[in-house]
C-alpha cells in the first residue's frame, strides 16, 4: 500500500507516468468513468477548502466512484478532540482511500502510521501539498511541453507557502532548472529547504525583493498569495499582503511564453486585468488539478482502465 | 570506593560528568531488575572527571540513542568477565522519543501521545542535523 506525503515520495519516472496518464485522461475521459466504479474516497479536511477537496471529489466521480467526509474540524470528531490517528482507523473501514487535509504539519504522516487504506496528503499547514504540485507539473507540462531546462520565479509569501516548498522539492530533480525567489525580507525561502533541497542538488537560484527585475529572465512565475491564516500576528499579515501585485504594466516586461501560475485562491496579488493575458495560465492550472488527481487515485487504489 | 566488575554486562564509560543520570532516564535504566551502578566524578587522565554506568545483564538496550547524547561515551561489552567488543558510537540515524518538536504547528504539539521522531539528514555546510519527521523543523541543542 502507497501513501503520498510528500512529493519526493514519488520517483521522477512516477511523476512522468502520472502526467502521461493525466493527459490520456483529457484525451480520451470515457475511458477512465469507470475505473473506480465501487470504489470510495473520504475526504478529511479539517481545514476549509474550496478548490482541493472539490477537485478531489470531481476526480472520484469522474472515475466512476463516490465520495464521502467532512470540510472543516467543527463539523468533526476532531472538535470533542478525536486523535487524527482514530479518525483515519474509523474511516479506513468505511473507504478505499483517504484525501486529508490538516491544519498541523505532518498530520497526514501521523495519520499513515494507523491507516489500512492508502493516505494523500491534501495540505498539511504550511509544510506540503503533493497534489497541488503534482497539478503544477502538469500545467507546466502541458503548457510548456517539458519540465526541464526552465527559469522559475516563485513570488511571494515563500515562507508558509506550503504549494513552493513542494514545488521546489519536485522541479530540483529535473535538469536544466534554476528559482528566482522573490520574497520580502519576512517571507523568504525556509532554509532547511535550501539545506536539504537546492543546495545539496547544485540548483542555481537567486534571492530578490524585486518582481520587476527578476520578471524578464522568467520562464515560469509561481505566484502566491500572503496568507493570513498562517500568521500569529495581524499586523505583521497586513503588513506584508500587499508587497507583490501583478499587473498588465509589470507583466510588459516578461516573455511572450512565459506562465503564469497560482495555487489559487487569489487575492489582490494578480489584478483581474492580467486574466485575459495568454499568459495566465491560473484557471487553467485548477482544471488540470483534477486530471492529475484522477490519475494518483488510480495509482494508489492499483486500478487501470 | 569498591564496586564489583561485572561478569555479563556493558560498561558505558567517559561519560561526561554529570550526564549519567540523564543516560539513566534516557535508557530507562530504572526498569531493569539487575545491578546497575552509577559511578560520578571519576577522574580521567583524559577528561578530568567523567561519569561511568555499569550494567550487570546483557539485556537488549537500545544503546544507538547515546550516540545522539553524547558520541564520546565508550560502550564496553562485558561477557564472562572479558572486554568482549567496545561498540563504537555513530549519530543514529533515526531517534524516538528522546527530544521534542518545538515548532508550535507540527502535529506532535497538539497530539503528544504520536511517537517524537527525529531523522538525520545532511546539511548544505556538510554538518547533521535531526529534523522532526513530521514537520521537517531542525532540533536545535
Amino acid at each position: 500500500m502507497r501513501h503520498l506525503i510528500d512529493i519526493t515520495d514519488l520517483s521522477v519516472q512516477e511523476v512522468d507516468e502520472l502526467i502521461a496518464t493525466a493527459e490520456d485522461i483529457i484525451q480520451d475521459p470515457a475511458k477512465y468513468a469507470e475505473v473506480c466504479r465501487h470504489k470510495k474516497l473520504a475526504t478529511l479536511f479539517f481545514e476549509p477548502s474550496t478548490r482541493t477537496r472539490l477537485s478531489f471529489e470531481a476526480a472520484m466521480l469522474d472515475l466512476g466512484g463516490s465520495t464521502l467526509g467532512f470540510s472543516e474540524a467543527q463539523s468533526s470528531s476532531a472538535a470533542k478532540g478525536e486523535t487524527v490517528g482514530d479518525t483515519v482507523r474509523v474511516v479506513g473501514g468505511y473507504a478505499d482511500i483517504i484525501a486529508m487535509r490538516h491544519p498541523k504539519e505532518g498530520a497526514p504522516l501521523a495519520a499513515t502510521q494507523v491507516s489500512t487504506v492508502p493516505v494523500i496528503n491534501a495540505g498539511d499547514g504550511g509544510h506540503n501539498h503533493p497534489t497541488q504540485t503534482l497539478t503544477d507539473l502538469l500545467t507546466i507540462h502541458k503548457e510548456r511541453g517539458s519540465l526541464s531546462g526552465f527559469t522559475i520565479g516563485c513570488c511571494g509569501d515563500l515562507k508558509f507557502g506550503r504549494t513552493v516548498h513542494s514545488l521546489v522539492n519536485a522541479l530540483s530533480r529535473y535538469s536544466g532548472i534554476r528559482f528566482v525567489f522573490i520574497s520580502p525580507p519576512e517571507l523568504k525561502i525556509p532554509l532547511y529547504l535550501k539545506e536539504n533541497t537546492i543546495e545539496p542538488n547544485g540548483l542555481p537560484y537567486a534571492e530578490t525583493e524585486s518582481l520587476e527585475d527578476a520578471m524578464p529572465d522568467l520562464d515560469i512565475l509561481y505566484m502566491t498569495r500572503v496568507q493570513r491564516e498562517r500568521f500569529f500576528n495581524e499586523a505583521d499579515y497586513l503588513r506584508l499582503r500587499d508587497t507583490y501585485i501583478l499587473d498588465p504594466a509589470k507583466l510588459a516586461a516578461a516573455k511572450l511564453d512565459m506562465r503564469i501560475l497560482h495555487p489559487l485562491p487569489r487575492v489582490n496579488e494578480i489584478t483581474v486585468d492580467v486574466d485575459k493575458d495568454p499568459r495566465a495560465a491560473y484557471f487553467r492550472q485548477a482544471v488540470y488539478g483534477k486530471f492529475i488527481r484522477m490519475a494518483l487515485i488510480m495509482k494508489l487504489l492499483e486500478v487501470q482502465p | 570506593m569498591n564496586i564489583d566488575s561485572i561478569q555479563n554486562g556493558y560498561v558505558l564509560d567517559h561519560i561526561k560528568a554529570g550526564r549519567s543520570m540523564d543516560i539513566y532516564r534516557y535508557l530507562n535504566l530504572n526498569d531493569l531488575d539487575c545491578s546497575v551502578a552509577i559511578i560520578k566524578n571519576v577522574k580521567s587522565n583524559k577528561m578530568g572527571r567523567k561519569d561511568i554506568i555499569k550494567i550487570d545483564s546483557l539485556i537488549a538496550l537500545d544503546l544507538t540513542v547515546l550516540g545522539y547524547i553524547d558520541p564520546g561515551i565508550t560502550i564496553n561489552v562485558i561477557r564472562d568477565g572479558r572486554l568482549e567488543e567496545k561498540q563504537p558510537l555513530a549519530l543514529p540515524h533515526k531517534i524516538v522519543n528522546i527530544i521534542k518538536c518545538k515548532n508550535p504547528r507540527c502535529i506532535t504539539s497538539a497530539e503528544p501521545q504520536l511517537d517524537s521522531i527525529f531523522l538525520l539528514s545532511r546539511k548544505a555546510n556538510g554538518k547533521r542535523a535531526y529534523r522532526c519527521a513530521y514537520c521537517e523543523t531542525e532540533h536545535k541543542r
